[in-house]
């Protein structure tokens, strides 16, 4: 097995066994049941403006598994060993991200559909949202991986990712939730390939150069 | 295989501090080398810098006959890079993954077999020091960088990694080894640091 | 230029009269371009007297965007020179770049107040504006919390260049998010409909403003230098 598969599988495995799968996803569906709950169940105003809101919870559900990614294999000494690997620091950092997003992501992506119906968004844009969250949660984790690298070192330092990945967060949240709000479908889902196309390029590239830092 | 490593007026400097300088040693293939000083002295970051980890303030670093230095080495620090929740077995294939080694009768070697299933959370210290063992021998490398490698072992622990050491050196292999106490390995060279 | 500044020795010896010169032509600029936009430039054909609100918003919204890529270019020199002082340059920009920002959204506000009747519209600029100022906020926040002087710089810089790169996205993601919401948007000051008559007090007081910026800039690189001094000198008095 290369190094890339063996980072992906590890990471994939890891997530599963510390119910790193299960809390993220129940963030999200809890976040979204509290929408109707703040908003009132008027089919109409939750139609105009509940979808969207299913963002906002995927958003803070992969806000809150990004501390851990790098800061448990700083604190174990894992990191020590991925930069003595002959594959680039950039590509196991890579297979750790799409680790992230098939274990984590893709129950979100999948939830999302029933979340976007009881959301009251109409049954025609349900494709499109669960799309655009792939996407999105996609572009999400390669511009989080930066900011979960840069405070790796940091104790409890989930706030301050949050504080530092908000702005990387704002574009594919606005394209993200013009879809769901059925604005400009076809516009949005392709800026928000590229979004997700920029960070996954990009975002392990600057995380791997902060990893470097880390280990110094 | 045959690899060895010349150092010359090395200096490493850490936040403002200057932990030694103008160290120069050459470490001939199939030696076994010790690195010794008090507490601070640098032993670890000696150890960090031959891996490529930390920047030298000055100096140069060669393998001779290596191709590229992080192919080259293996680093056992002091973590044991171990996730609770995976068993031995599951690391040693990610091991033999990432470094491309085969992995074959790893755990056997280290005396781990009948653990093999089980998660490192529940290893004991000397258990999991030995998992961390078994890395060395997953993908054949001609360097070892060791820090302290004998912490947490038992008497059992220290004659299998002192085994390791010589087998590794007669082999044409090259080890370094922070320690305060002997490992019951003769040793080519002492490096001391410290002032000492 | 940059290597030749790049030894603290010579900074400080540099800075030291530099610091202060900054700060006087700032005052003067000040003097001249308060009064001369609060008083002496013709009111707005449709705002009217609160127009000259621009002569504090504008520059401000100029700066904290220069600020930022001037904290960028150091963030560079940083991570390919690996020079502590590029470190320090971009950490002592940063607070005054986040006030900048700050200044810019509540002058923003005020002159919304009366032109939209809210104190708060989610116009382009100032959702923009206000995405900078949290960018800046991280990036302050990020250099406080790691302890190591040397590692927060290299990693704080990483973080400005991935900000640098998201900005534009940001400016382009808000515009259309903007058109789409089609809110109505007064800040036409800040394009290409200013009236010649204006620009003499808005040049001026941009002007004092980067000066402003250059005498805070370099008297915090001079505090800070002189605190790693005498850490330092602390550290190998007890060892």
């Amino acid at each position: 097995m290369n190094p890339f598969l063996a980072t992906f599988r590890r990471d994939f495995a890891l997530h599963w066994a510390g119910g790193g799968v299960l809390a993220p996803l129940g963030y999200f569906l809890g976040a979204t049941l509290l929408v109707p709950l703040a908003m009132g169940p008027e089919r109409t105003l939750l139609a105009a403006a509940g979808p969207p809101l299913i963002w906002i919870a995927a958003a803070l559900a992969v806000l809150a598994t990004l501390e851990r990614v790098f800061q448990a294999d700083l604190e174990d000494g894992s990191l020590d060993q991925m930069l003595l690997s002959p594959a680039p620091l950039e590509a196991l950092v890579l297979a750790k991200g799409a680790a992230l997003w098939i274990a984590v992501g893709v129950p979100i992506v999948l939830a999302g559909a029933p979340a976007a119906v009881a959301l009251q968004a109409p049954p025609e844009r349900v494709a499109a949202i669960v799309a655009s969250l792939g996407l999105g949660l996609a572009a999400f984790i390669g511009a989080g991986l930066v900011g979960a690298a840069v405070t790796a070192g940091v104790k409890r330092g989930g706030v301050l990712i949050a504080l530092i990945v908000v702005p990387f967060f704002a574009p594919p949240i606005i394209f993200g939730s013009a879809v769901a709000s059925g604005d400009d479908i076809d516009a949005a889902l392709s800026v928000l390939a590229g979004c997700a196309l920029g960070a996954v390029a990009l975002g392990p590239i600057a995380a791997a150069a902060a990893l470097r830092l880390q280990a110094e | 295989m045959s690899v060895r490593l010349i150092a010359k007026s090395l200096e490493l400097a850490r936040g403002g501090r200057t932990l030694f300088r103008d160290l120069s040693f050459t470490a001939e293939q199939g030696s076994f080398v010790e690195i010794r000083g008090p507490n601070g002295a640098g032993k670890t970051s000696l150890l960090r810098a031959l891996a490529g980890f930390l920047r030298l303030s000055a100096g140069v670093l060669r393998f001779e006959g290596a191709e590229e230095p992080f192919l080259t080495l293996h680093f056992l620090g002091h973590q044991n890079g171990l996730k609770g929740a995976a068993s031995a077995d599951a690391h040693v294939r990610y091991w033999a993954g990432l470094f491309g080694g085969a992995g074959g009768g790893v755990l056997e070697r280290v005396g781990l077999a009948r653990a093999k299933d089980l998660p490192a959370r529940v290893l004991s210290q000397g258990q999991a020091r030995r998992l961390a063992l078994a890395r060395l021998v997953t993908a054949r490398r001609p360097v070892w960088l060791l820090d302290e490698p004998a912490a947490a072992l038992d008497g059992n622990g220290r004659g299998l990694l002192a085994e390791l050491i010589a087998d590794h050196c007669n082999t044409g292999g090259l080890a370094f080894a922070a320690v305060h106490e002997p490992l019951g390995v003769a040793s080519s060279l002492t490096v001391s640091l410290g002032g000492g | 230029m940059i290597s030749y500044l790049a030894n603290p020795a010579r900074f400080m010896a540099l800075s030291a009269w530099a610091a202060p010169l900054c700060a006087v032509i700032a005052a003067i600029l000040f003097a001249a371009g308060a009064p001369w936009g609060l008083f002496y430039s013709p009111a707005e054909q449709f705002q009217g007297e609160t127009v000259r609100i621009m002569y504090v918003h504008v520059p401000a919204a100029w700066w904290s965007l220069g600020i930022y890529a001037f904290m960028g270019g150091a963030s560079l020199v940083s991570l390919v020179w690996r020079h502590a002082l590029a470190d320090i340059a971009a950490r002592a920009a940063a607070p005054i770049g986040a006030v900048f920002a700050g200044v810019c959204l509540v002058t923003g506000s005020i002159w919304g107040a009366p032109t939209w009747g809210t104190w708060w519209e989610w116009d382009g600029r100032l959702t923009s504006m206000l995405v900078l100022f949290v960018i800046y906020l991280g990036y302050i926040a990020l250099w406080a919390a790691i302890e190591d002087e040397e590692r927060a710089g290299k990693l704080a810089a990483i973080l400005c260049l991935a900000g640098l790169i998201n900005l534009p996205i940001i400016k382009f993601s808000v515009d259309w998010w903007s058109t789409l919401h089609q809110p109505a948007s007064v800040f036409r000051a800040g394009g290409s409909s200013i009236a010649p008559a204006m620009m003499g007090p808005l040049l001026t007081m941009a002007g004092a403003y980067l000066f402003l910026f250059g005498a805070l800039a370099l008297s915090n690189m001079r505090a800070s230098i002189q605190r790693r001094r005498v850490e330092r000198s602390r550290m190998e008095g007890g060892a």
